[in-house]
């Protein structure tokens, strides 16, 4: 008989339960889009952020100092400490390694460069790096290079192949030579070599020539060396713990720094993976970082929770009114001697059909819509935790419950005989 | 028969010339069944609540992000063209274009010598802006009095490294400086000494070489103002730092577009869970109207009474959804950027409009499907 009444009030009338039960939906959807953006933005913004470029700087352990004044180096450029780029590959095996999004070994060397029109040969900075290079670490492969390192460099013409001699002239130094694409031009007085394209930076990487790695190793007679190395990493933003200096700490705690992604760490591991190096995290970029990922986290944490208080609102208030409308069918039942009990049983368990069925239909609606959302905007995908649907479900039951409670109670409230002449 | 088929014209031209009687009506309306009123405008007010607020934080996002944005230092840096160098008044001529809340700092910068003959870099700034515009320097102690200087992480190694004072030689004049604290960025400044700019200017007689400016705006904005400040200085070279500037950009814009998605998808949802309760509030008022038409109310006067019931709801909800909209927006400015969203009056006609508009629409809807419908069935229950 309670199966039948639950089955008749559906079959009955279906525009009201398609009201409600397009509300429950529309709750649930959004709630779980929303969820789904705001738990997975942090991860998303964060490799927006590698915008900004290298977070890690790897330079050998060395005794001088940098001259530089304004990205331009003072001191001759050939003298100073190298790593060994055999090395490289390592920053692969490393704890966090699929946190490393690319890295960029760097050589500078100052060379002299020939003019076309016979005018005496002015110095400039080449420096040897990787532009798009596969590294081999073990069966895996990574393409690494300043392409994934500075996003911010702008090539006219082409990028050149890291095997070939081809070279990167920067436009300000293409200003004052009067270089092209596709000219040559002639290094030290005696080798040509081909411009692949020109690199504009809007920063002093404007006055240099950038070639592949082998080629500096060339020019300056040292096989096999970098001067230092660019990595960019998606970190952890730096908290209190993340401060602590690993060398104080112990057992536990020290395990617990060591395999948490912050940027320290990260540099602590990578200076202990490349012999005679030490690595810093470059503060501009990893500092910040962790301000604008947690503002931006936090807009849309509470976004969500703005949406879901909304969203149960909105399914209270449907809820509401679908059962005021019902006063006179509670009256009859009353009227024909059901107790409070049955007749609230019997709206309750219509609300938590509706709301299972809605939270169901929801959720996948509200996945599809993340997914949407996160291929639409950030070229990735933003998935939904299976895990969640259980809670997303029970609180749309709840929810449910919550709005149809008070108008169920008044609903019962009312003398049966009052809302059946309709003065209710 | 005559007559009173002319006493019901009477009463019509009379009930439409009252508006005193349609006011009474419209007012009973809403307070006889109170709970049921409620509801409804608890569904208005709920959807233009987050209407507003959503809109607020839509447009304010931006300019609170991008004050975010500016810990990551200068994005613009003025230098001197080659062979030229800066007037010595530049600082103050670009002070004079860039806007009020614009920071402007001047570097000077020699290569100074160790007493063993190995080359240093000494900058000469204003600390004090120097500590506003790099908020990422990590440093131990600022320096306060002449004689101290601000010493890079692997300077001090080699110059200091008991944190003992230590002499500095540039054209043959020396100068003697207690390191006041040791600066760490990960990048240049660690290799260098930093001085305040007077104390720099007496021992080298140098003057700032170049000038960072951190400056709030769109990317057009700062492109504009790169311009302007090349056409005030002819001898130096303004570019904008494109590492800061286009990643900010990128950031933001994917920011913007997750937020005006939400915005979009959250209000939708709002909209039609107004339509939803609405529709069924009217709807379950079929009595009513099917006793106004009995007793004689022309379709045109039942159409305006319930769509100006509905009016007055939206117009209602609108009001109050606003207010705790602009309050929600607020709260969310506070708590998340700690400085809160300024109201924008322009969000209301908005809401107003949209609220209005959904709530005609779920009166309007049900009263096409009452119409066609006889009074008296409706008045038996059936």
């Amino acid at each position: 008989m309670f199966a039948r009444l639950v089955y008749e009030s559906f079959r009955r009338q279906k525009r009201r339960k398609l009201l409600a039960g397009a509300a429950i939906t529309l709750g649930v959807a959004v709630t779980t889009a929303m969820l789904g953006v705001a738990t997975d933005i942090g991860d998303k913004i964060s490799r927006e952020l590698r915008t900004y470029g290298a977070n890690i700087l790897v330079t050998p352990v060395d005794d001088s100092l940098d001259v530089r004044i304004g990205g331009v180096n003072l001191k001759p450029a050939n003298d100073g400490g190298y790593l060994n780029e055999a090395d490289l590959p390592k920053i692969k095996g490393l704890f966090w390694r699929n946190n490393i999004l690319g890295f960029a070994p760097m050589l500078p060397v100052t060379i002299s460069l020939g003019t076309a029109d016979g005018a005496p040969p002015t110095s400039a900075e080449l420096v040897g790096t990787y532009f798009a290079h596969t590294v081999r670490y073990g069966t895996e492969q990574f393409t690494t290079g300043v392409r994934t390192t500075h996003p911010w460099w702008k090539v006219t013409g082409k990028w050149p192949e890291d095997s070939s001699r081809d070279v990167l002239l920067g436009t300000t130094l293409a200003a004052t030579l009067h270089k092209h694409a596709e000219d040559t031009i002639e290094i030290n007085g005696k080798l040509t070599y081909k411009v692949a394209g020109l690199l504009s930076t809007g920063g002093p990487d404007d006055s240099r020539i950038y070639a592949p790695l082998a080629v500096a190793q060339q020019i300056l007679g040292k096989p096999g060396v970098v001067r230092n190395i660019y990595v960019s990493a998606i970190t952890k933003p730096e908290d209190d713990f993340g401060r602590r200096d690993p060398k104080t700490l112990k057992g536990d705690v020290y395990d617990r720094w060591y395999c948490s992604p912050y940027a320290a760490s990260i540099a602590y591991q990578l200076q202990e993976a490349i012999p005679n190096s030490r690595a810093e995290q470059i503060r501009q970029v990893a500092q910040n970082e962790g301000n604008v990922l947690s503002r931006i986290k936090g807009l849309m944490l509470l976004i969500a929770i703005a949406a879901l208080v909304a969203a149960a609102l909105a399914v209270s208030s449907a809820m509401a009114t679908a059962i005021l409308e019902r006063r006179s069918e509670v009256g009859l039942m009353r009227a024909l001697g059901a107790g409070s009990l049955p007749v609230g049983a019997l709206f309750f368990a219509e609300a938590a059909l509706l709301a299972l069925l809605g939270g169901c239909l929801g959720f996948a609606i509200g996945s599809v819509l993340a997914h949407q959302i996160g291929k639409s905007i950030f070229d990735q995908q933003i998935s939904i935790q299976p895990v969640l649907f259980p809670y997303i479900l029970g609180v749309a039951v709840l929810v449910t419950y919550a709005g149809s409670a008070i108008s169920i109670r008044r609903a019962l409230q009312l003398n049966p005989a009052h809302v059946l002449r309709g003065e209710g | 028969m005559d007559s009173s088929r002319q006493e019901i014209t009477e009463r019509r031209s009379l009930a439409q010339h009252s508006p005193s009687m349609f006011l009474r009506m419209l007012v009973r309306g809403a307070t006889v069944r109170r709970g049921r009123a409620l509801t409804a405008l608890l569904a208005v007010v709920v959807a233009a609540t987050v209407s507003t607020a959503m809109l607020n934080l839509y447009a304010d996002v931006g300019a609170k992000l991008r004050s975010e944005f500016r810990s990551y230092g200068a994005n613009i840096v003025v230098v001197a063209k080659n062979g030229e160098t800066l007037p010595e008044n530049a600082i103050n001529i670009v002070r004079r274009i860039i806007p009020a809340q614009a920071l402007a700092v001047p570097f000077a910068y020699v290569v100074a010598h160790t007493p063993s003959g190995k080359p240093v870099v000494v900058a000469g700034v204003d600390m004090e802006q120097v500590q506003r515009l790099d908020r990422w320097w990590a440093v131990t102690a600022w320096p306060q009095r002449s004689g101290e200087a601000l010493v890079g992480k692997r300077a001090a190694e080699i110059l200091s490294p008991t944190n003992q004072d230590f002499d500095l030689s540039y054209n043959t004049r020396t100068l003697h400086l207690h390191p006041a604290g040791i600066l760490q960025t990960g990048a240049d400044e660690d290799s260098r000494v930093y001085l305040a700019l007077p104390e720099f200017t007496t021992w080298t007689g140098v003057q700032p070489t170049s000038i960072e400016l951190s400056a709030n705006g769109t990317s057009e904005e700062i492109t504009s103002l790169t311009e302007t400040l090349g056409q005030a200085l002819p001898q130096a070279q303004v570019q904008p730092v494109r590492q800061i500037v286009e990643a900010e950009a990128r950031v933001l814009g994917k920011t913007r577009a997750s937020l005006y998605v939400s915005t979009v998808v959250i209000i939708l949802t709002a909209m039609l869970c107004v339509l939803a309760t609405l529709t069924g509030w009217v709807y379950d008022r079929r009595r009513d109207f099917a006793v106004m038409k009995a007793l004689g109310a022309s379709e045109g006067l039942l159409r305006g009474l319930f769509a100006a019931e509905a009016a007055g709801l939206g117009f209602l909800g609108a009001v109050l959804g606003f207010l705790i909209g602009i309050a929600v927006a607020m709260w969310i400015g506070r708590v998340n950027f700690h400085a809160p969203v300024v109201p924008r009056l322009s969000v209301l006609p908005v809401v107003m409009l949209g609220s209005v508009a959904v709530a005609l629409l779920s009166a309007l809807l049900p009263m096409s499907r009452l119409q066609r419908v006889q009074p008296a069935m409706i008045l038996r229950g059936e």
